[in-house]
């Protein structure tokens, strides 16, 4: 059993030709453990630039577990081995200055988190800390990142207001403005919309629809209409194991593995 | 007796309780403010004390007493807030970190006359201090850093870790996200730790008669030279604060309005006490709706 499934691992990875497309990041031989027992092994996975690739799979499967060892959140933690490659560079090496590499690999929380600070403040803060201390440039690069998040529009008046005073979809949409304010190439999101309302849910999902343009967004998400929706690629996870990775039409109409159709279907999970 | 009776017994009983404190606590308060606050006048509150005839005043006590706090405070505060920083943001969970908990709590419910007498030993003994503001501060340190610690680091763990994690993500490191975003984050209950610090601090006695002293000498107001030692500022010489007035007026005080002064010196010392209290919450509630929402 657990020879074929990685085989069938193998083969749906290769599902697309990596060579034929750009990579903007890719996992080879990811394995977390939590003290002594491992929670992903075998995680090998290519990201395709300017696409969304959702992660689905059960609670526990270990899909937020590998989303947060992309950008290292899981250093003290856990400890991840394995290879993160991102523009012919491991990061996950110790040489790596993880805070450099986080601006570039962004991340969105599942639990709205802005700061207890201004709307304006929430956004500019981390640009601040960088140096840059223009107010017009700042001014800027706040009205951007909102616009591009979908709500300049609602805050545009009250951006001294304080951000824990927002709804809890407009608080995640900060959240999603905060994180590409610094320009990142790559956004993560861990179920990004899972504390939202439906409303509030398909908002976010047309900024993430919206940012594709410019980014490499990586999503995990329980909600599988979600990822049938918003992604070009889709990943399912089980029991620690990429059981199958390919385009997000192939995944929900025609699984090739028997594990990814039962769960798609409903039928546990 | 069936389940709504007993509910309705156990209710009444609390309340009976909770009503026997709220009368003890109403009448200690009531007592001290009916007797002393006749006594309180402008020319009370400014005037020195008189040792033996009537008509002295708390002034000299009552300013030694703000100077005593403020210099106690800019000690003990850096030194708790580093402390409690390392404490809940740095320090791994181990036997050393543990160790220095255990400290902090034994520390924290030490006697405070035997930080007095520690402080005796160790600061106007053995550094040569002598009774002074100075040994009298850092006395109060002793005695102020194990609670504010506590204070601050609760307040620290109060932030929720989704603070640091939206921190990191964005590229901060440790100590960009700890200063600029769980320290301002935890600022409302820190000064409220702070100032309930502060009204602990301002009617301690036990700590300060062995090491700050117990006379006033007259201080020349018009010399603001530290150095100088008739200047109010001066920290090396003798300050007898409120609390240690109190105690000396009612345990050998010959003055003939004995009486009067040591009740309106308490209510004095209540009412600021008080005021901090109150100064802490209001403080608090308003810095924290500052924060959430305007």
């Amino acid at each position: 059993m657990q020879n074929e499934n990685m085989e069938t691992t193998q083969r749906n990875i290769m599902h697309f030709d990596p060579k034929a497309h750009e990579i903007a990041l890719s996992t080879e031989d990811l394995r977390v453990f939590y003290g002594q027992s491992e929670a992903i092994s075998e995680g090998d996975l290519q990201f395709e630039r300017y696409k969304i690739s959702s992660l689905i799979g059960p609670s526990g499967s270990g899909k937020s577990t590998f989303l947060r060892s992309l950008n290292r959140m899981n250093d003290r933690i856990a400890t991840v081995k394995g290879k993160i490659m991102y523009r012919g560079l491991d990061i996950n090496s110790d040489e790596v200055d993880v805070y450099e590499m986080r601006r570039h690999i962004g991340m969105v929380f599942q639990r709205p988190n802005p700061f207890a600070k201004s709307i304006y403040e929430n956004i500019a803060f981390a640009l601040r800390q960088r140096g840059l201390n223009d107010k017009h440039k700042l001014d800027e690069i706040v009205e951007t990142s909102l616009r591009q998040a979908a709500m300049w529009d609602q805050v545009k008046d009250d951006l001294n207001k304080s951000a824990l005073a927002l709804s809890g979809g407009q608080q995640q949409r900060l959240c999603i403005a905060r994180a590409i304010a610094v320009k990142p190439d790559i956004l993560l999101l861990d179920e990004p919309a899972s504390a939202l309302d439906p409303v509030s849910t398909s908002q976010v999902e047309d900024t993430l629809l919206e940012l594709k343009q410019n980014y490499t967004i990586i999503i995990v998400t329980h909600n599988m209409q979600q990822a049938s929706r918003i992604s070009d690629y889709t990943a399912f996870f089980n029991l620690g194991k990429v059981l199958e990775y390919a385009e997000t039409g192939d995944i929900f109409t025609n699984p090739k593995v028997d594990l990814t159709n039962d769960y798609i279907s409903g039928n546990f999970g | 007796m069936n389940a709504k009776r007993a509910d309705k017994l156990a209710t009444g009983i609390l309340y009976a309780v909770a009503a026997l404190v709220v009368i003890i606590l109403v009448a200690l308060l009531g007592y001290i403010l009916v007797q002393g606050v006749p006594e309180i006048s402008w020319h009370f509150l400014t005037s020195p004390a008189l040792a033996f005839e009537a008509g002295g005043g708390i002034g000299i006590q009552l300013f030694n007493s703000f100077y005593l706090l403020i210099l106690a405070l800019v000690i003990s505060l850096p030194i708790s807030l580093g402390a409690g920083i390392y404490l809940n943001e740095y320090a791994s969970k181990n036997t050393i970190t543990g160790l220095i908990r255990t400290t902090i709590e034994i520390l924290s419910s030490l006697p405070s006359v035997v930080v007095g007498l520690f402080g005796y030993l160790f600061f106007v003994v053995q550094f040569k201090l002598g009774f002074s503001i100075l040994s009298g501060a850092f006395a109060l340190t002793v005695f102020n850093l194990p609670i504010l610690t506590r204070s601050i680091e609760e307040a620290l763990a109060n932030i929720p870790d989704s603070q640091r994690e939206a921190g990191y993500a964005l590229g901060l490191s440790r100590w960009e996200t700890v200063t600029k975003i769980v320290v301002p984050a935890a600022l409302p209950s820190i000064i409220t730790g702070v100032v309930l610090s502060a009204g602990r601090i301002f009617g301690e006695a036990a700590a300060l008669i062995y090491t700050a002293g117990q006379s006033a000498p007259a201080l020349d107001f018009s010399n603001w030279n530290p150095f100088d030692i008739s200047s109010p500022l001066s920290p090396l010489r003798p300050a007898e604060t409120l609390a240690v007035h109190i105690w000396k007026i009612n345990s050998e005080g010959i003055m003939p309005d004995a009486k009067a002064v040591s009740a309106g010196a308490s209510a004095v010392l209540i009412i600021a006490v008080l005021l901090f209290n109150f100064l802490a919450r209001w403080l608090g509630k308003r810095l924290y709706k500052h924060l959430t929402a305007e």
